[in-house]
This record gives C-alpha cells, structure tokens and sequence, in this order.
C-alpha cells in the first residue's frame, strides 16, 4: 500500500524541530544535569551547572536559543519504503524547513556555501546534512540535530588496526575526550562510532548522540563499553566547563558496525551538554 | 567559589593583579565583542600602522558571534565561542593596550606567555549559555566592520555579566590547575 506524503509536510516538521532543538533542551539531557549538579563535587563546578540551568530556563521563556551557534542542521531521515512524497523535492523540503526556521525564529546563520575561499555565508544556514536511510513500512521518522562548531572541532577519527582492540579503541575515546577538554563545552555527551568503513563510522558516532540518555544498547557487551568508558571520562577532572570536577560527560554512546578484517575504524563525535539539541518526529 | 569581583574597564593594573586563576568575577559597563574575521582584519590593521576603528587600551574583549535580537531585545543569545582560533591575533593585540579577553577553552602557549609579559586576563564565561548571558548585555550597537554580520565588531554595555579566571597576570592557569584537583589517577 503506497502512503502519500506531501512534502510541505516535511518541511514544516523540519521547521518545527529546528525550533525545539534551539529553544529547548530535551527533558534527558535537563535530568542529566540535575543529576550532575547534585554529584559534582567541585564548587565551581556546582555553580557553572546551576548557571547551564538557569540558561535552559532563561531560553524556554523567551524563545531564545540556549547557544549562539545555532549548529548545522543534521538530519536523519528514515524514510519507509511504501511513502511517495508528493509536491516537490524531499531533499528541497527539508532545506526549505530550514531556511524558515532561522530566518524567522532568530537563530543565526552558520553556514558557509564553501570551506575554503571567500567562506560566504548563505543566509540561511542551508543546505542541511541529511543520512537518508530507506526502511519498511509507510512512516517518515525524522531526527534533527543543531550541531554546534565547538564540540564538532574537538571530534576526531581513527583507523585502529585489529591488535588495537577494545582498549586501544577505549584509549583513544578518552584522549579525545582529554584534548578536547574545555573547549567542548563540558559536561559533553560522547558518541562513539566501532566499526564499518572510513565513511561510514562518522555517521554511527554522529546518530550515537542523538541517543536519548538512558536509553541503553541492547547489547550487553556495548552497555559494558559505554559504562567503562564513561567511568574513565569522569576521572579525567576536567569538569564542568574544564573548572575541575567529577563531571565531564553526562552519558557515553557507542554503536557498532560490521567492519573489514583488517579494520577497526573508531569515531568520536562529541556533543556538548549545556545545548545538546535532537529532537524526532514521525510522520 | 571565594570572593566575586567586580571588573569595569578600562582596566588597571589595580584591578588585574589581585585577581587569580578560579576567581569569579562580575563585570558591568563597556566589553567589545569580536570573533574570527574581525581579528584577521584588526590585526592586518595593526600590521600595517593603520587606526584602529575601536581604542584598545585597558580594554576587555569579548569572543561572541550573537544571534539575532528578537524585537525589543538589545541583543540574541550570546555565548563566548573557542578562543583558540583567536589566539594567533591576541598577542599582538594585547601589546597594543587590550588588557582582557573573554571567550572559553584553551589557549596557546604564546599567549599565555603575552598575558603574563602585558599583565592581563584571559576568563571564561560559561558556553551554551548565551541565553543567560544575552539577559546581561543591556545594549549593543555594531561598531565595525559590519559587513561581517555577526563576526562584526560589537560594543556591549553589560552588567553583572558572569565569568572565570583561567589565566591571571601572574602565569596561572585554571584549566591545569583543577585538574591536577579533581583528577583520580588509576
């Protein structure tokens, strides 16, 4: 059975989650926070949550975005298969989606139409980043991320070889996670890309934040990793904003990936806590 | 926390050397903001003797691209942005009078090396709070290069407007410091 789908449709969600991700922190990563005011130990620490609070508040009631850097827009689109869009492009809508919200919702333009060069903005922070991955079924589930440059310049990859091993893959997520110190904006939420191939490893660490917190993997061995890490992150005493503390990541997520025998790709996208911003709809 | 201080510019060496890496500090009246293109065009002024379109001197500067004012407001979310990525401008701009800066993260041995050599501050304010921080900017006009859009250069009137010490005049550094603090070794 085809289900037709229009795609103003598209666009007015795609509209509608840039706001959400810009105004509104998700109630996970606000119970996150909470949970990390309560747990730091450092003074300074303490307060700089209480200030990252005050912030979502602040930014809730005025409909102002918690962050000046309103992000690249990042979607996931899983599109079921039995879906035709009508009235237009799919990939056009969703840009569309875009330009609406941050030209009319006050948040600021970020993108520039080429990285090297003139660096030109384009006024309307498009084109979005899209993974667009086809599935059964009839609906249109979208996740949208406003991804910050901050934390986004801290991420890093690696082509581990197989003797790495856990721990080689573990070592080089909390030496990123170390680099980066303050300038990630800490508490961060680490995603971790294991596997498949040099292009693909960025996107699994890039979906692993969008992972609500406390939502856990189904599989126990990469619940184990998550907790291992995390645990090594939190003894760096980085801390809230790198002022000293136990708390330097809210939540490690790591997803994996059949790779070649002779690999062992390992991404870290890493998602700053203070305006962690995905949110999902399905159509 | 200790004590919280008060800081309003243009600032003296009465102001800045008592401060320490770790203390607060509340700062009111005029911070210019500037971010990337700004300081490539300020520092390719300098270099070339010209007069700068704002005076340096004794004066705190503020790493921020904001977003949009809504209606009514003096200015959109406002929080600082990496000040890595100014550090290859600062040392020359702190030897021609700018005695403050403000953004968050690292920055480079050389400029560390200028603060202390200039006797000034390097703090932190808290990233991802620009809604918080846009609620202490009470005015802000464009007064440079205003072709960059939000990498023009801003002046701000602010009060209260919160941030930390990282490096003082003195050669301490926060950010190594409270690690050395809070960090388990295994």
């Amino acid at each position: 059975m085809i289900r037709e789908v229009d795609v103003s449709l598209i666009t007015e969600t795609v509209e509608r989650l840039c706001l959400d991700a810009n105004y509104a922190l998700p109630d996970d990563v606000v119970d996150a926070l909470e949970a990390a005011r309560i747990r730091e130990v450092s003074p300074l620490g303490k307060q700089t949550i209480s200030l990252i609070l005050e912030n979502v508040s602040v930014a809730a009631e005025e409909r102002v975005p918690m962050c000046q850097d309103t992000g690249t827009v990042v979607v996931f689109a899983d599109v079921g298969q039995d879906v035709h869009f009508n009235g237009g492009s799919f990939r056009d809508a969703i840009d569309e989606g875009v330009r609406r919200a941050y030209t009319r919702g006050y948040l600021r333009s970020s993108i520039v139409g080429r990285p090297v060069g003139r660096r030109t903005n384009t006024g309307d922070n498009t084109p979005a980043v899209l993974h667009l991955h086809l599935v059964p079924g009839g609906n249109v589930s979208l996740t949208l991320l406003a991804k910050g440059g901050g934390a986004e310049n801290m991420s890093r990859m690696s082509m581990l070889t197989p003797s790495d091993g856990l721990q080689g893959v573990i070592d080089f997520v909390v030496e990123t996670v170390e680099i980066a110190g303050p300038n990630a904006c800490p508490p961060v939420i680490v995603g971790v890309g294991i596997g498949g191939t040099f292009d693909s490893v960025g996107a699994l660490a890039k979906h692993a934040i969008a992972r609500p917190i406390g939502t856990t993997t189904e599989d126990d061995e990469t619940r184990q990793i998550e907790v291992d890490i995390l645990r090594r992150i939190n003894a760096l005493g980085i801390g809230p904003h790198g002022f000293g503390g136990r708390v330097t990541a809210l939540a490690v997520h790591v997803e994996m990936a059949p790779t070649h025998i002779a690999s062992l790709p390992v991404a870290v996208n890493l998602q700053c806590g203070p305006a962690a911003r995905s949110h999902r709809a399905v159509i | 926390m200790t004590t919280v201080t008060r800081l309003r510019a243009p600032l003296t060496d009465e102001q800045i050397l008592p401060l320490k890496a770790g203390d607060a500090v509340l700062i009111d009246g005029t911070v210019f903001g500037a971010r990337d293109a700004a300081h490539a065009q300020l520092v390719e002024a300098l270099r070339r003797g010209e007069v700068l379109p704002i005076e340096l001197t004794g004066q705190i500067l503020y790493y921020v691209g904001p977003a949009p004012a809504r209606p009514g407001h003096p200015i959109g979310s406002a929080g600082p942005t990496t000040s890595g990525r100014m550090d290859r401008y600062t040392p020359e701009l702190l030897a021609a009078g700018l005695r403050a800066t403000i953004g968050k993260g690292h920055r480079g041995g050389a400029v560390r090396e200028s603060i202390v050599a200039h006797r000034c501050l390097y703090l932190a304010a808290i990233g991802g709070s620009g809604a918080m921080l846009a609620k202490r900017i009470i005015g802000s006009e464009v007064v440079a290069y205003e072709e960059l859009g939000p990498e023009a250069i801003y002046r701000f009137e602010v009060r209260d407007f919160p941030a930390v010490v990282v490096n003082d005049a003195h050669g301490l550094d926060l950010y190594e410091m409270s690690r050395e603090e809070y960090c388990e070794r295994a």
